[in-house]
């Protein structure tokens, strides 16, 4: 079983709001020295995802792909010291600024690039824009079903056997492969790259493609293939006007914060 | 969709009645649709039948395409996405508005690719400025905000609860019912529901709860979440939690509020032993105050916090609950 995972780098989410910067002229984020780069961390679950069919006994062959600029090389790198086969990696320079549907029609057109791929698996959203656009488009572009926000994945036979979220509990969907699956967090933790498998990245195989090579036009993709426009990008001002509510002892400062809540006619 | 007009919401029903969420997208539907130009319109899918109908022309709605099926009642990836694009492209308006959610997070960009369009997810705000739809969504975990526009319409945005207020019911309000009728098709038996597992839903909806108290790491453990119940149901309202006590299972997952979880908008937010990580405050930062119980003075949650209560909640919660007591039971003595 043929088996992709669109993976994609991101600055650290766990960032201190404190360090965040955005230039508001060239509406980017603001690169901030020592935040790494690392894999999203939904794309490292789907990851994780692909790994444990092997584990279960199936015969899998995983490809990660990434759209990016060169650096994105290391989350390739990531995937395959994860136990991932090979990598694809997409950069051009006129894949920049794409949004989401353009940067689902180049990885939609890789997939049919890599060609007999049974399972495409994905991030429920990429942890800088926090769309969660991307897995859906590739399905809708491949024509093939979407089982979104999995925390579980099997595959019976010719059909995946995804446990999704729901808002307030979960779902088993079968879907006939091939089919398009978006990994949640609640997955549960991705495994580490053992120093074994970490050597044995270095000698995977990791194509490189041009829009060319994926047969598109430069006109399609990238900035000029977006359809969403981002019009402004700002951080969120917040005037803090906390009331810390004091007391000689937790009993006084209890009574008093139930008394400021009464007041204020919260309780 | 050339002259694509008017703002269509997708229905989310709880008990057969429009979701707190869709009462909202109703008002913003009409707010955005008169800046715009033309119709706010709903589509209604599943088993509700005309009385729903109707509730939604009462909330807004001055059309409502109704797609009477069974088989819609739950949503249904492949059949609900070949529904709403039908009804998209009749209605053709300019804005398509759903429901941030399990469903609309689903259904939102499958809908956006199949009418070849683009979709902003998330959304907080949208409004109508020189002709153009603006929508403004949270990104980067919260810590900053992008507003969009489209060059393709329609534009379709999901919305977190709070983006507007809900719109004020009138049942003399007069609208259009339309049915509509699909053979969905091969695609939509591609995909088969094998089981469903609710969580059981006891008390109030966390969406629809006045009062919301959540617990975090902080609270250490399982056992801390009773005290944050015994807390809610004496205000009358729901327990959520931030995401680490979900994937620690010391709560159901259900539970999660924030960016990958639920959005909550209740008047008041007690948050205990949760530090305000952007992650989590984009599901309830739109609540009406915030209380913030944490022994750290400097976590970024008072940041956010209307009040603040620096200490361990396991001194502070047991006699908090007993003031509140005091105060009902005297409310109850002036009543009688
Ligand atoms: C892409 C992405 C998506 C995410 N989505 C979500 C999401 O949807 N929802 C979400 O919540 N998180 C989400 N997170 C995680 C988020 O970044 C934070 O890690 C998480 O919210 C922290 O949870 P917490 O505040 O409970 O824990 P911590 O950050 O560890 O904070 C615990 C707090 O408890 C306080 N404390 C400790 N002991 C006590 C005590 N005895 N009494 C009182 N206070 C005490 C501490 O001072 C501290 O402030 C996401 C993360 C990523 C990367």
């Amino acid at each position: 079983m043929r088996v992709v995972v669109c993976v994609k780098q991101v600055p650290n989410p766990e960032i201190a709001a404190s360090q965040f910067r955005v230039d508001e002229q060239a509406k980017t984020v603001v690169p901030v020295p020592g935040v790494a780069l690392v894999m999203s961390p939904f794309d490292e679950q789907a990851v994780e995802a692909a790994l444990r069919l092997r584990d279960r006994g199936h015969d899998v062959t995983i490809t990660v792909v990434s759209m990016g600029t060169e650096s994105a090389r290391a989350v390739i790198k990531h995937g395959l010291a994860m136990g991932a086969d090979d990598g694809v990696l997409l950069v051009d320079p006129a894949f920049e600024g794409a949004d989401s549907y353009a940067t689902a029609l180049a990885l939609s057109r890789a997939i049919g690039k890599i060609g007999g791929v049974d399972l495409v698996l994905a991030g429920r959203q990429a942890a800088d824009w926090d769309a969660g656009v991307v897995g859906a488009g590739i399905a809708e572009m491949l024509g093939w079903p979407l089982v979104s926000f999995a925390r579980e994945l099997r595959v019976d036979g010719r059909a995946a056997r995804v446990e999704r979220m729901l808002d307030e509990g979960t779902e088993i969907i079968a879907a006939e492969l091939p089919a398009v699956v978006t990994v949640s967090n609640e997955l549960g933790a991705p495994r580490a790259p053992t120093l074994r498998e970490t050597m044995r990245a270095g000698r995977k195989p990791v194509a490189v493609w041009s829009v060319a090579d994926l047969g598109l036009e430069t006109g399609e993709v990238g900035a000029q293939g977006a359809r969403c426009m981002r019009e402004r990008l700002f951080i969120p001002e917040k005037r803090s006007r906390c009331e810390f509510v004091e007391g000689g002892s937790p009993r006084e400062q209890a009574a008093n914060l139930a008394r400021r809540l009464r007041e204020a006619k919260l309780v | 969709m050339a002259d694509a007009r008017g703002v269509l919401v997708v229905a989310e029903l709880v008990q057969r009645r429009p979701s707190r969420l869709t009462r909202e997208l109703l008002g913003l539907a009409r707010r955005l649709a008169r800046e715009a130009g033309g119709p706010a319109a709903a589509a209604l899918l599943g088993d509700a039948g005309e009385e729903t109908a109707q509730e939604l022309i009462a909330y807004g709605a001055d059309a409502v395409y109704v797609a009477a099926h069974p088989g819609l009642a739950e949503y249904h990836s492949e059949a609900w996405t070949a529904y709403v694009a039908h009804i998209s492209r009749e209605a053709a308006p300019a804005a398509i508005l759903i429901g941030h959610g399990a469903a609309g997070g689903d259904l939102a960009p499958r809908l956006a690719f199949r009418l070849d369009t683009a979709v902003a997810t998330g959304c907080v705000e949208a409004r109508v400025e020189g002709g153009r739809l603006l929508f403004t969504r949270p990104c980067y975990g919260g810590n900053a905000r992008e507003v969009v526009s489209f060059r393709t319409p329609p534009a379709v945005a999901t919305f977190r609860a709070g983006a507007c207020g809900a719109a004020s019911r009138d049942g003399t309000r007069r609208g259009e019912v339309r049915h509509v009728l699909l053979d969905a098709g091969a695609a939509a038996r591609r995909t088969r529901v094998v089981e469903r597992k609710r969580d059981d839903a006891g008390g109030t909806r966390l969406e629809d709860a006045r009062v919301v108290v959540a617990g975090g790491r902080g609270l250490n453990g399982p056992e801390g979440f009773r005290l944050l119940e015994r807390l809610a149901q004496l205000l009358g309202g729901a327990v959520g939690a931030s995401r680490v006590p979900c994937d620690l299972g010391w709560c159901p997952r259900s539970w999660q509020i924030g960016l990958t979880g639920r959005t909550v908008t209740p008047e008041l937010y007690i948050a205990v032993g949760i530090s305000g990580a952007g992650h989590h405050m984009a599901g309830c930062g739109g609540a009406g105050a915030i209380v913030a119980v944490n022994t750290d003075p400097e976590a970024a949650i008072y940041r956010d916090a209307r009040y603040g209560v620096v200490g361990d909640y396991q001194q502070l919660l047991p006699p908090l609950i007993e003031e509140i007591e005091r105060f009902n039971s005297r409310d109850r003595q002036a009543a009688s």
